[in-house]
Formats: C-alpha cells, structure tokens, sequence
C-alpha cells in the first residue's frame, strides 16, 4: 500500500493477507485515475445526464415555519434511484471499467447502494450480484425488485440479524473467493482502506454544490449543517465542503433505535467504543469482549455497528458533533415534513430532519440550517405503515 | 514448554495440526474432543475463540463459532480450557482469531496471559503485515512465535516480508477462499509451498480446504511440513451433536486415518 489510510489513530486495513492484492490494487487505480482528465470527464457527465446532479437546494419553507428556524433541503433524493448512492456507484462503476473488470459485489442495507449498483451494473454491462441480510430483504423489498429489474443477482445472507453487519461480512466472503477478478463496490465511507477516501472522494459533490448554492441563495454560509449516519457517506459528503469553514456546525444524527439507555439502537459514535470491525479501527457496538453487538433501527440503511473513520477523528477533534434521534422522533419528522412539503423523506434522511425538531425550541429564528435529504422515502411507505398505521389511512 | 521447532526437527513425517473452535459444542465436550484429538496423533493444535464476525470463515466454523458463545466462551472460559489441555498434554498451541478481540483485552496483557496458559503463537486471521505492528513487539515480548499467512495471491515481495516476519511456522492458505471443506485440493497448492519453502528458512504449514486423509498425503509428498485440517473436522463435532460419544469415536478414527497417510 502506498498510503497508510489513518484518520488519526482510526481506519487502516485490517484484512486478511488474501484481500491485500486487491485493495492494493484499488488503491493504485483510484491515485491514477481520480484526478485524469478522461475519467473526471467522463464522470461529470454520467453525474449530470444519467443521475441528474447538480441537486437543487430547496427551502422548506413551510417546514421551517413549523420549525421556527430557515431549513434547507439538500435534494439528494431527487438523484435517480432516488439517494445519493448514486454519486458513489458511479464513481467506483467508472474505476472499475477503467480498470477493465467486469464483475460487480455489493453490499447493502436498505437496498440503496445495492440499487445504485445495480443501475450502474446495467449501465456499464458488469455481471454484478447484491448481498442482502435476508431481514433487509424483506423490510425493503421493493428495492429488491428493482435491483432484479436491472439485471443483478440478489444474494440473501442469513447470518446474524440479517442486516447490512451481515451482508458485509458475507460480500467480503465472496470477495476472498473471487477477488481475482471481481471489483467490491463498497457503500459506505467506512471498511479498509482505500474505501473511505474513495467513497469520501466520489460523494465530496454534494459538500461542494452545497456550499457553492448557500452562496448564492442564501448569501452566506449556513449555521449549521446536518446529516444522518450509519456508515456516514452522506454524512461525509455534505461535510467535506464545510470542514475549513470553522463558524459552520456539522452534526451527524445516528440511529437512536429504542432508545440508547434500551440498549436497542445503532449509534456508534455516540454510545460504542473503539473496536475494529471490516477491516477499520472505529468506533464500535461491542461487549465488553469485543463481541459485536447486534444493531436495531427502523431504518435499514443506518442499521450497522461501526462508522467511517473520518467521522471518529471528527468527533474526537471536535469539529463534528454526533446525536441520536429515537425511532418515534423519527417517524414523527418523516410525517412532518411528508405533510409540511409534500416531500417523503428517506427514514435514514429522515433522522438529520428529527435532530432539527428536537432542538427547534433552543435556536433563533433567524439560524440557517442544510439538512442533506439524502434519500426519499417511497421505499420506506411500508414501514412507516407497520409503525404508523394512522399515519397512512 | 514444547516448541513448535522440537516438533518440526523430531517429526519424521509431515505434522499434523487439527483445528477446534474452544467451547464447541460446550467446554467439557470440546476439551475432551481434543484429547482424543491428541491421542490419535495431533502433533500441534490450532484452537479458535469465536467471534461475531468471523470474515475469513465459511459456514462450518461460523456455526461452530456461534455454539462456542452460546456456551459462554469468553477469554477467561479460553484460558482455562488452554490450562486443562497444557496440564493433559504439553503440546504445541496456535491460536488462531480475530483482531477486535486481542484489542479489546489488550495486546500486552493478552500474549502474557496466554502465553502463560501454554500458547505457542497467535495467528489474528484478519492482520495482514502491513498492520501486524500492532501485535509484533507485544508478541514476541511474550515470548510468541508470530505466524502470518501466505495466500495463491501473495506477491513475491510479500512473501520476502512475511518470511522475515514470522517464526514458528508459515500458514501456507491453499485457495483462493475461506475456510471449507473442498473436494478437490487445490492444484496449485504444492507451487505454493515449494515457492514458499524457498524463501522461509521456518517450515511451511497448509490449511483451508482440506478434507481427506488423500488431500493430506498429496501435501505431505509435495513437501508440506505440516497439514491443518478444520472445517472437517469441526463438521465431525456438527453432525454429531445429537451424540457426545460418537463426536470422540469419529474423531478418533479420522485424525488417526489422517495420521496414517501423512507418516513416514
């Protein structure tokens, strides 16, 4: 390897000896090819024509009046495939095709990166396969549907509680098999490196449009800027335009689940301590032996024990702050906005929105507010249905 | 202590090295399955302590390492079972596990600990040597043998680097893969050793894949120095489970076939 890939003490490559030709590999192709003037091309366009980039941003204005408090909405969930997944699948779709492989793995939780991957596995003619935890399967199953339609294999894992832990643990499996010739297109800005810098890299233009359009619509910089985060792609994304701009606030919102004290839940950052899991140093859900916890959220794709290790040194520095919102908050934010906007919000998009609500009575009106809406919530109608059944009727 | 080197130098043929998840299917059972393991020949063990997320095993071990913690296996529960089978037999220990839980016990503190218990080396299945700094000084400090895999994949230059790293043993990986039984052993396995036994001046040990005492036989005659066989025989203790006795009769009758094919 040709860099160390260390947030402060956090990230690494913590594989076994058969991944390291691959990564090494990745590493390699992505140096090459990030800034070569073909490639960059070639992916500004696929971003703009094929995933419809640049993404407006909105103010929410009548959200904000029942907030007391300016909301803008970065729309990722406008992208196609409906996240900004996209953005990422793109990016390492592209390297994969520069570096002339032909076979796609993934992994995903609530089926966003897998139908991400897939679109692009039908976009460039890859033979691509999408591991699912088989409860992720049947809570988003029409993500699932769509992933088929487009031409991938859909592989369920079983093991653990059947969410995106286990369909990571079972992605890299195959991989250790195939890992000759078959490229891991990896979800989030999390697992060994070169992952989260690539996957930092390729979603770092939702930060820069971000923060270019506050320029110009807002005439200044936001106060605060809000995320939510399982992995923390999006997170990372919207953030890395704001790091070197110290007045502006980034908060990540993880999976509060049940309730911290419940012990049911998904915040890492904010209730795990320093473990190593796929192939990263972060922080963790684990025991008191380093046995990984189970994870329980109402949105699949925030469902994961571990985080990006950028996102550890951000907090440890104290640049990023990191909160939870509970289940019911969030679904009472997703209701909120669907009825204020009209504009269903992804369950995972929908906890950054909750975190706003639960503050709404400690900030002045006049704060200015980006949340990255970084996903829509038609996936999630079903769900919302089972916990909310009046919400819908 | 017995080395794994008085091993290596006193054994005519190739080694026989069985592989156990600690505490499967409980810890009573398990310790008594590996002393029939040691009767029947076993010249070293490899012993696993489960993990969550084990990504470098397939679903025999898997499942393995989820009866091991439903039994309540821990590191103190691993520490005792090492004593029990040090106060048995002395024979040479590897173990073989996941980082997070070396991590979390403390690197320093975990190699002095085992090390007592009677461990010969640790292998952390997912260290590569890039990242194997973090164990390497605490290891040898202990008075470890430090084992790292080489895999089909592994450059030359890797292979230089993890020679010079490693005592006790190389773990040659026979396949592109985790760990299963295969039918077939890999046929590019003996390449492998040979390429390897040229750059290591420790001997040369393969694992992952093996399934019969024929595929133990062709390495030993290739030049493996020694022969780790695991997910066979963890599916021994699998699909026996209804059947304590009969888990230490296979057992027996399979490391003793193994034996066999592998002795001089």
């Amino acid at each position: 390897m040709k860099y160390k890939g260390k947030f402060g003490e956090y990230g690494g490559f913590y594989v076994p000896e058969v991944l390291m030709p691959a990564l090494e590999e990745l590493e390699e192709a992505f140096y090459k090819y990030y800034q070569d003037k073909e490639f960059v091309t070639q992916l500004n366009k696929l971003l703009g024509d094929y995933a419809g980039r640049p993404t407006p941003l909105y103010y929410a204005a009548r959200f904000s009046e029942r907030l007391g408090l300016k909301v803008f909405l970065k729309r990722e969930d406008l992208l196609h495939g409906g996240a900004h997944k996209v953005n990422n699948t793109l990016g390492q779709g592209l390297l994969a095709k520069f570096m002339g492989k032909t076979k796609l793995i993934a992994e995903t939780g609530a089926g966003q990166h897998g139908l991400a991957t897939a679109m692009i596995g039908a976009l460039f003619g890859f033979d691509t396969k999408i591991f699912m935890g088989t409860t992720d399967i049947e809570r988003q199953s029409v993500n699932v549907h769509k992933m088929k339609l487009c031409g991938a294999e859909v592989i369920p894992v079983e093991g653990g509680t059947g969410t995106l832990k286990d369909a990571i643990n079972d992605a890299l499996r195959y991989w250790t098999a195939n890992v000759t010739d078959t490229f891991y297109l990896f979800g989030s800005a999390c697992g060994p490196h070169p992952y989260p810098t690539v996957v930092r890299h390729f979603q770092s233009c939702i930060g820069k449009e971000t923060r270019r359009q506050c320029l110009e619509k807002i005439g200044s910089l936001p106060d605060m800027v809000v995320a939510c985060v399982g992995g923390g792609s999006n997170a990372i994304g919207i953030f890395s335009g704001f790091l070197g701009d110290k007045d502006v606030r980034l908060i990540g919102v993880e999976a509060g689940g049940e309730g911290i004290k419940t012990g049911k839940h998904a915040a890492s950052l904010v209730a795990g301590r320093i473990g190593v899991l796929h192939g990263s140093k972060a922080y963790l859900l684990q025991d008191e032996q380093g046995q990984v916890l189970e994870t329980e959220s109402v949105s699949a794709g925030l469902d994961y024990p571990a985080v990006g290790p950028e996102h550890c040194l951000l907090k440890d520095t104290g640049r990023a702050e990191y909160v939870e919102a509970d289940d019911d908050d969030v679904l009472d934010a997703f209701e909120l906005l669907s009825k204020s906007e009209g504009i269903l919000p992804a369950l995972e998009s929908a906890h950054a929105l909750a975190y706003l609500c639960s503050v709404k009575e400690s900030l002045s009106p006049d704060i200015t507010a980006v949340v990255n809406l970084s996903g829509r919530g038609d996936k999630d109608v079903g769900i919302v249905e089972k916990y909310r059944p009046v919400m819908t009727k | 202590m017995r080395s794994y080197k008085e091993v290596f130098s006193e054994l005519k043929g190739a080694a026989l090295i069985p592989f156990f998840v600690i505490g499967d299917p409980d810890f009573d059972t398990s310790v008594t399955t590996v002393k029939r393991a040691i009767d029947s020949g076993a010249d070293i063990l490899e012993l696993g302590i489960p993990f969550s997320d084990p990504i470098a095993d397939g679903p025999t071990i898997q499942k393995a390492d989820i009866r091991a913690q439903q039994a309540g296996i821990n590191m103190q529960r691993a520490l005792a079972f090492i004593r029990q089978i040090k106060q048995y037999r002395d024979i040479p220990i590897g173990l073989l596990m996941y980082y997070n839980l070396v991590y979390q016990y403390g690197p320093e503190k975990f190699f002095r600990e085992f090390h007592e218990a009677g461990v010969n080396s640790v292998l952390v299945a997912d260290l590569n040597i890039d990242d194997a700094d973090e164990i390497f000084a605490p290891a040898r400090q202990a008075g470890l043998d430090t084992v790292f895999m080489v895999t089909p994949n592994t450059s030359q230059e890797r292979m230089k680097q993890i020679a010079s790293k490693t005592t006790g043993f190389i773990y040659a990986v026979s396949l592109l893969g985790v760990t299963g039984s295969r039918e077939e052993l890999s046929d590019t396995v003996n390449g492998l050793v040979k390429k390897m036994k040229a750059l290591a001046n420790v001997p040369v040990c393969v694992g992952f894949g093996i399934s019969k005492p024929e595929h133990a036989a062709v390495l030993a005659q290739g030049g493996a120095d020694g022969v780790i066989i695991g997910s066979k025989i963890v599916s021994i203790i699998e699909e026996n489970l209804d059947s304590h006795e009969k888990i230490y009769s296979n057992i027996r009758v399979f490391v003793k076939e193994v034996k066999a094919a592998i002795a001089k």
